[in-house]
């Protein structure tokens, strides 16, 4: 683990801030260019759901540099009312506020690894991993 | 009381003057006013204690100070060269009517500062005011340029129109887009419109959503929508985000989008070169003869 930057996400302007950033560290630690696309879409996607749901939340990015493999690894938190039916939200098509109901799904599919978990209550935490091939 | 205090300070206003350009001239070399060249600096250092003190004989209600800051913002000056500049004055001057005092108890040094504050505080108000107005019209300023260009209809031809998008897309401007482009498509009676995202540096679901919304609502008023400009990593991005937009035709670039709205219209391209050819041959054969 390299270096740990944040975003806070209050407006929605914040999501640029937060994917401009995610876009330069994905370029330092050298993912080509439709990876550093996959990457902005997917912060995109999860800084867009906090400002949705949660309101306010923050985006966290760590370079990781193990022996064995390099990648980017991306922390989306909120203290928002979390999430009710998560098999739900992870299903194509799935959305409370008349969007595409692709956002998390699509994220899934973008990055590597996932991982979600959330209470209702108690916020939501999404960590998702692109590894450097 | 007062008006002693403020004798003092007028009847030495040499001394504090010059008391207050070798700090503000101490305090030069270390910051952004180093790029400054030392006549500019003298010359304003003296000019802005000039409007100190005359606003201190007319309390505040000189016109200078408005004049002075609104031409230091002109040059870019920052705000807190001014700011910096009254803070020392405060200093300078109290300092200095202490030292002219005799007997100095708390009270009377209660009453020193406290003056001193009512000469200095309006001022720095009124600096601060000023700049804050106008960096908040220059903001709004931008706002309302920015929005010009945010969503613009380009009719290139007969019922052909073009919306080119560069730059982020967030809910304000995906509501302008979709107001512009109907309104366009029926004040140019288009027959097809080009929406160009080559300019759009991510394209999430939100951005697709309002893209297809817009694509739908133009198929409803009689038109057809052709999505053009996308790169290979969006197509990529677009595809792993299981965004389906079969519904309307999309191309790699404009120039493809273009050509599949001429046939739209039944139009082709035709060269004019080889008629041009001809013609120059006619010509060159009449003048041989």
């Amino acid at each position: 683990m390299e270096f740990q930057s944040c975003v806070n996400i209050k407006k929605e302007w914040d999501i640029v801030g937060a994917r401009q950033l995610g876009r330069d560290v994905a370029r330092k630690i050298g993912f080509g260019t439709v990876d550093q696309a996959r990457i902005a879409t997917a912060i995109s996607e999860l800084a867009r759901n906090i400002y949705l749901y949660a309101g306010t939340g923050k985006i966290c990015f760590e370079a990781i540099d193990d022996i064995n493999q390099k990648g980017l690894s991306i922390v989306a938190m909120d203290d928002g009312p979390g999430i009710e039916e998560l098999s739900q939200v992870m299903e194509d098509g799935y959305s409370t506020s008349g969007g595409l109901g692709a956002g998390l799904p699509g994220v899934q599919r973008l990055m590597d690894e996932f991982d979600i978990q959330s209470n209702p209550g108690q916020g939501t935490e999404i960590k998702v991993i692109k590894w450097l091939r | 009381m007062d008006q002693k205090l403020k004798d003092i300070v007028i009847e030495h206003s040499d001394d504090i003057v010059k008391m207050w350009l070798d700090d503000v001239n101490k305090k030069k070399s270390s910051d952004y006013t180093a790029a400054i060249s030392d006549e500019l600096f003298d010359s304003t250092n003296r000019e802005f204690v000039n409007v100190i003190f005359s606003s201190i004989e007319k309390l505040g209600l000189a016109n200078d100070i408005t004049e002075f800051s609104e031409r230091l913002i002109n040059l870019g000056w920052p705000l807190s060269y001014l700011t910096d500049g009254m803070q020392v004055f405060r200093r300078v001057t109290s300092e200095y009517i202490l030292r002219q005092s005799d007997q100095v108890d708390s009270d009377y040094f209660a009453e020193v500062l406290r003056e001193v504050d009512s000469w200095v505080d309006p001022v720095i108000n009124k600096l601060v005011n000023e700049y804050s107005g106008s960096w908040e019209n220059i903001v709004s300023l931008q706002r309302v340029a920015l929005q010009e260009l945010s969503a613009p209809l380009i009719p290139v031809m007969d019922n052909i129109t073009i919306m080119p998008l560069i730059g982020t897309i967030d809910t304000e401007r995906a509501k302008l887009i979709m107001e512009n482009l109907l309104d366009g498509v029926i004040k140019h009676n288009a027959e097809v419109v080009l929406i160009d995202i080559t300019g759009v540096p991510v394209v999430d679901t939100m951005v697709a959503h309002h893209i297809i919304q817009a694509a739908e609502a133009v198929r409803l008023i009689g038109s057809r929508c052709i999505l053009v400009g996308i790169r290979p990593e969006i197509a990529q991005t677009i595809v792993n985000l299981g965004i389906d937009l079969s519904k309307f035709p999309t191309k790699s670039s404009l120039r493809k989008g273009f050509q599949s709205a001429l046939e739209l219209t039944n139009r082709t391209i035709e060269d004019v070169q080889s008629k041009d050819e001809d013609i120059e041959k006619l010509i060159d054969s009449l003048n041989r003869e």
